[in-house]
C-alpha cells in the first residue's frame, strides 16, 4: 500500500511536468493543425537559460537568494523563452501555413535539430548541473503519510504546475482573448470575419506554450538537478504522447493525459521493470487509441495529410 | 536530345563512381545513401502514396536487420537466402501491428507509430532475460528459467559476426563490391516502384491519401489498400535491413532510433512526397550532404549540425513542394490554386 501510494506521488510529480510541455504541444496543435517538434527542444532551453540565469545570480548577487528571487527567475526565462517561440513562428512556420501538413512538420524538425546543436555549442555537450545553492531554497523536508514519504520539494513542483494550469485555463475560458483563441481553433476564417486577428492570436499561443515549457524546463532542472542538450526529445515525446493521450487540441486533456501518464510511469517503475517503462506507456496509449481513436477527451477527427 | 546525352553522363558517372573519387569513405558514404534510398522508397510507399503519417518505420528496418543478423550469425545461414525471411517477417509484424490502429488519422497514427519504433527499439535493447519479471504473474513461474539469462538480441551491444553476403562462390568485401550490389538492388527498386505506382493498387493508394470516402464509394476496399501499404513499405524496408547487416557485419539497437526513422521520413518529404526521383535527391540531402559540410567546413566543425537544421527550415520555407515533386502532386497543387 505505501509503495503505491508512493509511485502515485512521484508519478503525479512527473505528470505535471508532462503535463506543462504537453500543454505547448496541444495549443499549438489546436489552432495550426501542427505537430511543433521543437517544443521539446524549447523546454530543453528553458532548463539551460534557468541554469545559466541562476548561475549569474550566484556570481553576482551570491547564495543569498531567496524563494522570491527564483520565482523572478521563473518569469524572465519564461519570458525569454517565449521570444524564442514568437522568432521560430515568424521564420519556420508562418511561410508555410497554406503549403500542407508535411512541410511544417519537417521545418520543426530542422528547427529542432538547430536548437539541440545550438544549446550544445553554446554550453557544451556534457551534461550541467544545477547549483546546489539553489536547491536548499527549498529545504529538504520530508513528510511519512501513510508508509510514502513526500518531500517538500515535490509538493512547491506540483503547486507550481497547478498554478500555471489554472491560470492557463481560466485564461482561455474566461477572458476574451482566451475565447478568440478557442474561435481560432475552431475555424480560422469565421473567426477573421468576427474581427479576430488571427494571425495575433497565433503569436500568442507561440508565447505562451514555450513560457510554459520553459516553466516545466526549470523545474525539471531544480529537481532532478542535471540536465543535458537532448533532454528535449525525450520529455517532448512523453509530453507528445501526453497531448495525443488526452486528445490533442484540448487544454484539459493534456493535463490530464500528463498526470495519467507520469503515473504510469511511475507504477511500471516500482511494479513491474524500469527497464520496460518506457515501452509500457507507448503500449497503454496504443490501447487507449485503440477504444478511443481521438483519445481521452478529444472529439474532433484530424484531417488527411 | 539532350536529356538522354544528360541521363547517360549521369549513369556513367554513377557506374563509374568508385573509380572516379577513389576513395573508400566516399565509396562508403555512397553506400550509406543506397541504403538509405531503399528505405526512404519504401517509406515514400506508406507516407507517400498511401499518405499514412509513417514516423516509426525504423521499426520494420530493424525487424530485417535483427532477423538477419540472429539467422546468419547463430546458424550460419547465406544473408542472400534471409533476404525473403528479412522481407517476410517484417511485412507480417508490419500487418500485426497495423491491423488495429488503421483507423487512426493523421496524428495519431504519427504517434502511434513512433510508439511502436520505440516500443522496438526497448525490447531490442532489453533484451529477452529483462522479461524475468513475467514470471510474477502466477501460473507463469516456469518463465524464470527459461528467461535467465537468455540472450536473443545482444541488448545494448547487438550482434556481431553476422555473415558477409556470397554469390557463386564471390564474397562481399571491399566497399566498392557493396556499392555494386546496392546499386543493382536500388535500380531494380526504384523500376518496381515506377510499375507498383502506375499499377491498380497504386491508383487505389492515391485515391485513399486525397479521397478515403470516395475511394470507399468506387469500390476501394480501403484497408486491405492500405494494409498492404504498410506489408509492401515494411517488407522493403526488411530488405534495406537485411542488406545492411550484412554490409557493416555489427548491428545494435541504436542503429534503429527515431532519429532513424525521422531521417527517413525527412529523405521523402524533403525531396517530395510520393515522387521517386525525389526519395533520391531527398536522400543526397539527408546523407551526403552532412559528410560534405564535414569536408568543406572541417575547420568549423562543429557547426555542422546547426547548419544542418537551418538548412532545413530553408528547403521547406522556399520549396515547401519538396525538392523534385512528383508530377501528380503537381497536377493537384495547381488544380486547388
Amino acid at each position: 500500500m505505501g509503495q503505491l501510494l508512493q509511485q502515485l506521488i512521484n508519478g503525479l510529480t512527473i505528470g505535471s511536468f508532462y503535463a506543462l510541455i504537453a500543454l505547448g504541444y496541444t495549443m499549438v496543435y489546436g489552432v495550426l493543425k501542427l505537430i511543433n517538434f521543437a517544443h521539446g527542444d524549447l523546454f530543453m532551453l528553458g532548463a539551460y537559460l534557468g541554469l545559466v540565469t541562476l548561475m549569474g545570480v550566484v556570481v553576482n548577487v551570491g547564495a543569498s537568494a531567496s524563494l522570491l528571487f527564483l520565482l523572478l527567475i521563473f518569469l524572465i526565462v519564461m519570458a525569454l523563452v517565449a521570444g524564442i517561440g514568437i522568432v521560430l513562428e515568424r521564420i519556420a512556420y508562418r511561410p508555410l501555413y497554406r503549403a500542407g501538413r508535411l512541410p511544417p512538420v519537417i521545418s520543426a524538425l530542422g528547427a529542432s535539430i538547430f536548437l539541440q546543436n545550438g544549446v550544445m555549442l553554446l554550453y557544451g555537450a556534457r551534461y550541467r548541473t544545477y547549483p546546489e545553492e539553489f536547491k536548499a531554497i527549498i529545504p529538504d523536508v520530508i513528510w511519512e503519510i501513510g508508509g510514502a514519504r513526500v518531500s517538500l520539494i515535490q509538493v512547491v513542483m506540483l503547486a507550481i504546475a497547478a498554478l500555471l494550469m489554472a491560470g492557463l485555463y481560466f485564461f482561455v475560458q474566461y477572458t476574451r482573448v482566451g475565447t478568440a483563441m478557442r474561435a481560432v481553433s475552431l475555424d480560422h476564417d469565421t473567426a477573421r470575419l468576427m474581427g479576430i486577428d488571427v494571425y495575433r492570436i497565433i503569436m500568442l499561443v507561440f508565447l505562451i506554450g514555450p513560457a510554459l515549457g520553459a516553466a516545466g524546463g526549470m523545474m525539471v532542472g531544480l529537481y532532478y538537478g542535471r540536465i543535458y542538450f537532448t533532454l528535449g526529445w525525450g520529455y517532448g515525446l512523453k509530453a507528445f504522447t501526453a497531448a495525443i493521450l488526452g486528445g490533442i487540441g484540448n487544454i484539459p486533456g493534456a493535463m490530464i493525459g500528463g498526470l495519467i501518464l507520469g503515473v504510469i510511469e511511475a507504477l511500471a517503475t516500482g511494479f513491474v521493470s524500469d527497464a520496460w517503462k518506457n515501452a509500457i506507456a507507448f503500449l497503454v496509449l496504443v490501447l487507449i487509441l485503440i477504444l478511443k481513436p481521438t483519445g481521452l477527451l478529444g472529439e474532433r477527427v484530424a484531417e488527411k495529410l | 536530345m539532350d536529356e538522354r546525352y544528360l541521363y547517360s553522363a549521369l549513369a556513367a558517372l554513377v557506374i563509374l563512381f568508385p573509380w572516379i573519387v577513389r576513395s573508400v569513405r566516399w565509396t562508403q558514404v555512397a553506400n550509406f545513401f543506397f541504403v538509405y534510398a531503399l528505405l526512404g522508397l519504401s517509406l515514400n510507399i506508406i507516407l507517400g502514396y498511401a499518405g499514412l503519417f509513417q514516423l516509426g518505420h525504423a521499426a520494420f528496418y530493424a525487424v530485417g536487420a535483427y532477423t538477419t543478423a540472429i539467422l546468419s550469425s547463430r546458424y550460419d545461414i547465406p544473408t542472400f537466402w534471409l533476404l525473403p525471411v528479412a522481407g517476410l517477417l517484417s511485412a507480417v509484424f508490419a500487418v500485426l501491428i497495423s491491423r488495429p490502429i488503421l483507423h487512426l488519422r493523421g496524428d495519431y497514427l504519427c504517434i502511434v507509430t513512433i510508439g511502436f519504433g520505440e516500443i522496438v527499439r526497448i525490447a531490442l535493447r532489453n533484451d529477452a532475460s529483462s522479461l524475468v519479471f513475467l514470471s510474477k504473474i502466477p501460473g507463469l513461474q516456469f518463465l524464470e528459467e527459461k528467461l535467465t539469462g537468455l540472450v536473443i538480441t545482444g541488448g545494448p551491444n547487438g550482434i556481431f559476426g553476422i555473415n558477409r553476403p556470397a554469390i557463386f562462390g564471390f564474397t562481399f568485401r571491399q566497399q566498392w563490391h557493396y556499392y555494386y550490389l546496392f546499386l543493382a538492388f536500388v535500380v531494380f527498386t526504384v523500376f518496381a516502384m515506377r510499375r507498383l505506382e502506375n499499377s491498380r493498387l497504386g491508383r487505389a493508394w492515391t485515391c485513399v491519401r486525397e479521397d478515403e470516402l470516395a475511394a470507399e464509394a468506387m469500390g476501394i476496399d480501403t484497408v486491405r489498400v492500405k494494409l498492404l501499404a504498410f506489408a509492401i513499405g515494411a517488407a522493403w524496408a526488411g530488405v534495406a535491413g537485411n542488406l545492411y547487416a550484412s554490409w557493416v557485419t555489427v548491428i545494435a539497437p541504436e542503429s534503429f532510433s527515431f532519429w532513424e526513422s525521422v531521417i527517413m521520413f525527412c529523405i521523402v518529404v524533403l525531396g517530395g512526397t510520393g515522387s521517386i526521383p525525389g526519395v533520391l535527391v531527398g536522400s543526397i540531402g539527408m546523407i551526403v550532404l552532412p559528410e560534405i559540410l564535414r569536408e568543406v567546413l572541417s575547420n568549423i566543425q562543429q557547426w555542422r549540425m546547426l547548419i544542418f537544421g537551418a538548412a532545413m527550415i530553408a528547403m521547406m520555407v522556399f520549396r515547401p513542394e519538396g525538392l523534385w515533386p512528383s508530377q501528380r502532386f503537381r497536377r493537384e497543387l495547381e488544380i486547388r490554386d
